[in-house]
């Protein structure tokens, strides 16, 4: 939503003098209630689901996995973030460049701008594409006659998947590259590096950790979405189902086995982001260590 | 205006790019929206977005939104309080687990969270017995908008509590403050800014979400109906103009919100500065 959720937290503990310290009973307790805290509303949550999904036993957790349907939902979900993070990713290089590396009036509206789809609801997000493309739409009797169907299809699903992941490099790779600043691109090209070269070799292996950073989010809520797609999907089993759509329609017929089945994947997701995540953050504390 | 780093090519080309790309993805579609609100008329508009089940999941939507990230402002402090302070075992692990909330689509939060608290889950059990239901009804509704906002608050104070000078705490200790006095007078109003941007972040998320909400929330009209629920199922009835001028009054909240937290984060960084 905002630069600082996604902010790197680099943690450090302080070593705290004795005068600052609370009795052990209160930092005991403090504890105590963060922990009860996250396991009510973290731990659990993320346990039921695969003590769910294994609720009726291994081979009903393969079916799950494995009949037509599902496959189709994962292949649509793949095919889905696939498209959408490399355009993104293509945007926040060329955004970043053009933001970190030059001055201009209006940077700071612009780096707004690229931040909107963050506080848009997901629903709204979703919803401005069928006003858009939909036969209601503006475009829609255009797009209709010419038998193009945008909305209730595959190109709607991943127009609205750009949407919402849409700032997540950018904003990862702005901030970064203005930290960096330009000299040593600039003594790049007064050595006679051309542009490209000097993008390949000096900014790209500067931001690689920064970059790779935005991509895991991108892709997590890419693989994730489900609001947005929901409005534009119009739910065709087989055909725009995506993973937590399929979720939805699994556990809305009350086959809440599968439906955890399936939700399991997405968390297996969930935990590989955070681990990346956390290896990445580590890496870039580094860096900004061996920079300063 | 170039003329600082004059000697980097490339300039035009990609400020072109990225501002036909912002353009195509986000600025046009959005504003078609508010083009199509308008062929409401204004009496239209009004109408539809003051309608009683409209009204009854504002109610809903901003007051669950508010619980949800007061609850966070309270707990997130701690976690923040905690993690930088404190030392225990499994520390780093649980501050890697903060960020589930983002890395967790809404869809498996929204039934994990409803099967967790249902009379028969894992924690509803404990409250059925009281006659408390949770999950389908309002209640469950802030829960969920709890989960999805528990990260904001925590990673805004975090780095600000990290930088906290304790030479400070020290001087008031000195003095003769207790800890309470120190928290109250020296600690607190330092992370006031960025607990005031953590709560508009966890606010801002919360009233426009759908996934994790719908679940758990029973969705029954005028009880437990949140607004982007009474989007979608306008449009499934194929009422376009009703469902954008819901979506245009959402988007004129979230705009404002957004400008409302980017104040809060400068004033944060003025603090800091």
């Amino acid at each position: 939503m905002s630069s600082v959720a996604i902010s790197s937290p680099l943690s450090r503990t302080r070593t705290v003098g004795r005068t600052n310290r609370e009795p052990a009973l209160i930092r005991w307790l403090l504890i105590a209630l963060a922990l009860v805290f996250l396991i009510g509303f973290l731990f659990l949550p993320l346990a039921v689901v695969f003590s769910q999904a294994l609720s009726k036993g291994l081979s009903t957790y393969g079916t799950a996995l494995t009949e037509p349907n599902a496959l189709s939902a994962i292949w649509l979900t793949v095919l889905a973030a696939a498209i959408a993070v490399p355009l993104n990713m293509g945007f926040g290089i060329t955004a970043a460049w053009s933001i970190a590396k030059f001055e201009f009036p209006g940077k700071s509206l612009l780096i707004t701008l690229i931040d909107l789809p963050f506080s848009v609801s997901p629903v709204v997000s979703g919803l401005i594409y069928v006003l858009l493309f939909g036969l209601q739409g503006w475009l829609g009797p255009w797009l209709q006659a010419h038998d193009i169907k945008l909305i209730f299809a595959v190109p709607g699903i991943v127009l609205a998947t750009i949407f919402v992941t849409f700032p997540f490099i950018a904003r990862e790779l702005i901030p970064l590259m203005q930290a960096q600043g330009t000299e040593e691109e600039e003594a790049a090209i007064v050595l006679g590096a051309s542009g490209w070269q000097t993008f390949w070799r000096v900014t790209l292996p500067n931001v690689k950790w920064g970059l790779l950073y935005g991509v895991i989010l991108c892709n997590a809520r890419a693989m994730g979405e489900f609001g947005a797609v929901s409005v534009v999907s119009g739910h065709i089993r087989g055909m725009t189902n995506t993973i937590p759509l399929h979720v939805e329609i699994l556990y809305n017929e009350y086959n809440s086995a599968a439906a955890f089945a399936v939700a399991s994947i997405l968390a297996l997701l969930a935990l590989v982001t955070l681990a990346a995540k956390s290896v990445l953050e580590w890496r870039l504390k580094e860096q900004a260590v061996d920079q300063s | 205006m170039l003329k600082r780093h004059g000697v980097l090519p490339g300039f035009s080309i990609t400020m072109g790019f990225t501002l036909l790309y912002l353009s195509l993805i986000v600025l046009v579609p959005l504003s078609a929206t508010f083009l199509k609100s308008a062929t409401l008329g204004w009496d239209g508009f009004w109408a539809v977005i003051t309608a009683p089940r409209v009204l009854a999941s504002y109610k809903l939507t901003f007051g669950a939104a508010l619980a949800g990230a007061f609850i966070n402002a309270l707990f997130g402090l701690l976690l923040a309080w905690v993690l930088v302070r404190y030392d225990f075992f499994g520390k780093k692990l649980i501050d890697a687990f903060v960020d589930l909330p983002f890395a967790l689509p809404t869809a498996v939060a929204g039934i994990a969270l409803a099967t967790l608290y249902s009379s028969k889950g894992w924690i509803g059990q404990f409250f059925a017995p009281l006659g408390i239901k949770i999950a389908y009804t309002p209640i469950g509704v802030i829960i969920a908008l709890t989960f999805i906002g528990l990260p904001f608050v925590v990673r805004t104070v975090q780095p600000i509590l990290e930088d906290f000078e304790t030479e400070l705490e020290e001087a008031a200790a000195s003095l003769g403050a207790n800890r309470w006095q120190t928290f109250q007078k020296i600690i607190f109003p330092t992370l006031l800014p960025a607990l005031l941007t953590g709560f508009a972040l966890a606010f801002a998320r919360a009233v426009g979400e759908y996934g994790s909400v719908i679940f758990i929330a029973g969705n029954i009209p005028m009880v437990s109906e949140i607004t982007p629920l009474l989007i979608i199922t306008k449009l499934e009835q194929y009422d376009y103009a009703g469902a954008t001028a819901l979506a245009v009054s959402m988007l004129i909240v979230s705009f404002g919100l957004l400008l409302a937290i980017n104040g809060l984060q400068r004033w944060s960084q003025l603090r800091r500065a």
